[in-house]
């Protein structure tokens, strides 16, 4: 959907491209705003038995801006002995790669960023950017604990890269194409969304996004009990607010890209896929899935207790790796078959 | 261009840099050097619950040594029961294991009682046993939930605390203090039960079993708890006798060892019927599995106390100030954590002389240098865990 349909006029280059940053802006925070408010606070409160939070405006619902000002509020603190540059910019880095990630989701037939042909493969490829950010941290911190903690982050990471590639794949072939909005247009046309004939792809998905998300029971990285927060030790503040708004809005946009992949995207049965009025209600279909999938997201976040750094890695390597190869050998079978 | 040829020109830093990389690279060809780091874990540090500091020493994630430090918290109790009179010292050493409080004061009092030569009435005898199960139970309650913690699973430890509730509130309706009764006296207990309290009881110690029971699912039925505490801080049964382990740790081990059935007490474990829970492993698993098995046992304990509790009076007949005759005892207890002894001299005065405070968590911690060696720096969260100490106890 570019601007000059709302404005029938073609605005200069600039102006189009500031409207995007501004709407790409709003489209990770507003539902990472969600995320945070209704899983975090709320779900994981109710699941946990206790009330979440009841006082800041009406049911609490103004928690997320006391946040908000709290973090703005604290100091900014840089450890001395820190590497100054890389520690300022690590939780930038991190940030970029999710902007990124926004960029190829599409939310209706014309509601989208950038339409690229191997959207997916970007998408892929983006997201292992914040590791870069994650390992900056970590070294940047000058603190042993955040070093431990970054270079776990960089092996898992690293790791689960792979299985959440290869169960990707499967998608793809049975699509026949990268770009995210064909993948969509492939659901449609094939009668079932393709969570139904690719679930042991969405199973191995689900597991790798866990894991890149560094979230329980992967989140060795930052593991409480024992590296204190891991990379996460030393910053404060300001900093410490973007690697928050960075993990939650991770979770928020690999929970999409799942619904994109998995649950149909924007589309829903016996509407058809490419009428006009999917441009406004696709975004609210996707959202929606988007929290389905968060909700078994962070439901295992807060069940199970964490891998030990060697089990991860022999999950990855051993277990989802093989299994998705196998996915993907069974999927072009039957591909070929059929 | 400086010519490499050309005699060396100690100002050219161009030439000193070429030479450092070449050393640099001569290096790397010859071997990876790698060198061990020093982790300082503590006094802050969220796996030590308190003020315990654990200096480990690493080669990469694995721990070569580790030295636990104790002392941060050390608060002098020995020392300070000193200047206090008898039933002043129980208010004292409440604070020792604070999640558990009621069963520290039990064994100072009896070995008080034993060098008066006096004995509570079997009334008072079966409450004191009831509320030590109970404090039993509220200390255990919260290891069940912490050792999930430990590992990364946060709910557990949420259910912990609620649950834990229903026992506090029924030690609170007897002794009027959640967490430091006070409530032993020297020849019997402060008072008598509320009415309505024996049922109150024994409808929260339902609660607690099924709090056991979903404690059973949630983290030991769970894969990721077992494969992270199976064969982790394995301890054989003659290494944790020869260190002086005691309590779950020991029976973990697979020594069939409870003082409450193998020593000779006053208290009213003799008239019940109960099984001494062990486990052949000795790991971490077993270490947690043991105490909740004795968690939900102490439930049928304190369901039988209340049960035949005998009527009669609550303290015996002492005098109004308490002079404990001259003479040595020593009585010892399973606490919560582990054996808990007090060493009582006694010159026949208001205070007693000296008062060496044997507590369970500090034994236990000697372990651990032994334990830690070798293993990977995520299981020393686990091993610590398992353990299970209270700063309070090893710093008394």
């Amino acid at each position: 959907m570019t601007l000059a349909h709302f404005l029938a006029v073609n605005p200069p280059y600039w102006v189009e491209t500031l409207t995007k940053i501004g709407i790409g802006l709003v489209a990770v925070l507003l539902p990472t705003g969600a995320l945070v408010y209704l899983f975090l606070f709320k779900m994981m409160s109710f699941m946990q038995s206790r009330l979440g939070p009841m006082e800041a405006g009406p049911y609490g619902q103004l928690q997320l801006l006391a946040e908000f000002g709290k973090f703005l509020q604290k100091e900014d603190i840089f450890p001395s002995k820190a590497d100054r540059f890389v520690f300022a910019a690590a939780p930038f880095v991190v940030l970029v790669s999710t902007f990124m990630l926004v960029l190829v989701l599409p939310a209706g037939p014309d509601t989208h960023f950038i339409d690229l042909n191997t959207g997916i493969y970007f998408a892929m490829a983006v997201s292992s950017i914040s590791v870069i950010g994650i390992l900056m941290a970590g070294w940047g911190s000058a603190s042993k604990y955040s070093l431990l903690g970054g270079i776990r982050a960089a092996g898992q990471l690293i790791a689960y890269e792979l299985p959440l590639v290869l169960s990707v794949v499967g998608v793809v072939i049975m699509a026949g194409t990268l770009n995210m909005k064909g993948i969509v247009a492939a659901q449609a046309d094939f009668g079932v969304w393709f969570i139904i004939p690719q679930f042991l792809g969405f199973l191995i998905f689900l597991v790798a996004i866990q894991a890149e998300l560094t979230q329980p029971p992967f989140d060795m990285p930052v593991a409480e009990s024992e590296l204190v927060t891991g990379y996460l030790t030393e910053y404060s503040g300001i900093r410490f607010l973007l690697f928050f708004i960075g993990e939650f809005a991770t979770a928020a946009v690999f929970s999409a890209i799942g619904a994109t992949l998995f649950l149909g995207g924007w589309t829903i049965p016996f509407v058809d896929a490419n009428a006009e009025i999917m441009d406004y209600i696709g975004p609210l279909v996707l959202a929606g899935k988007m929290i389905l999938i968060a909700f078994l997201i962070f439901w295992f976040r807060i069940t199970y207790p964490r891998f030990r750094e060697d089990q991860l890695q022999r999950l990855a390597w051993k277990f989802l790796i093989p299994l998705s190869l196998f996915n993907i050998v069974v999927t072009a079978i039957f591909k070929v078959v059929f | 261009m400086t010519d490499m040829t050309a005699d060396l020109d100690i100002n050219n830093s161009e030439q000193l840099r070429y030479i450092a990389a070449q050393a640099a690279d001569a290096r790397v060809n010859v071997e990876l050097e790698t060198e061990g780091m020093t982790l300082n874990i503590g006094p802050q540090h969220p796996a030590t619950h308190g003020t315990l500091r654990i200096v480990a020493r690493l080669d990469g994630e694995q721990v070569i040594s580790a030295e636990p430090i104790m002392g941060y918290m050390h608060r002098g109790y020995e020392k300070l029961t000193e200047v206090r009179t008898y039933p002043q010292v129980t208010t004292l050493i409440n604070r020792i294991d604070w999640v558990g409080s009621f069963a520290n004061e039990v064994p100072f009092i009896l070995a008080a009682e034993e060098l008066m030569e006096v004995e509570a009435p079997p009334r008072a005898q079966y409450i004191r046993t009831a509320l030590f199960e109970m404090g039993r139970i509220a200390n255990i309650m919260l290891f069940l939930g912490d050792m999930a913690v430990q590992l990364g699973g946060v709910t557990a430890i949420f259910y912990a605390f609620r649950d834990r509730e229903f026992v506090l509130n029924q030690i609170e309706s007897v002794t009027g203090g959640r967490f430091h009764p006070n409530f032993n006296r020297i020849g019997g207990v402060k008072d008598d039960l509320p009415a309505g309290w024996i049922k109150e009881t024994k409808s929260s110690m339902q609660k607690v079993r099924d709090f056991c029971d979903e404690m059973e699912d949630l983290v030991v039925g769970n894969e990721i708890f077992q494969s992270r505490c199976r064969g982790v801080g394995v301890i054989p049964a003659d290494v944790a006798t020869s260190y002086g382990l005691s309590g779950a740790n020991l029976r973990a081990s697979g020594v069939d060892w409870d003082l409450r059935r193998d020593a000779e007490s006053p208290l009213a474990w003799k008239d019940l019927d109960w099984k001494v829970w062990t486990h052949p492993d000795g790991d971490s698993f077993s270490r947690y599995w043991v105490r909740l098995q004795e968690t939900r046992e102490a439930t049928y304990m304190v369901e039988q106390l209340l049960d035949g509790l005998p009527t009669g009076p609550i303290m015996a007949k002492v005098p109004r100030i308490i002079k404990v005759p001259a003479g040595e005892s020593y009585v010892q207890t399973e606490n919560p954590l582990g054996a808990m002894g007090y060493y009582v001299i006694s010159k026949g005065e208001l205070t007693p002389f000296r008062v060496k405070i044997r507590t369970a968590s500090f034994s236990n911690m000697s372990i651990s240098p032994w334990l830690l060696e070798g293993v990977y720096v995520p299981d020393i969260a686990t091993i610590l865990a398992s353990l299970y100490f209270i700063l309070g106890d090893i710093d008394r």
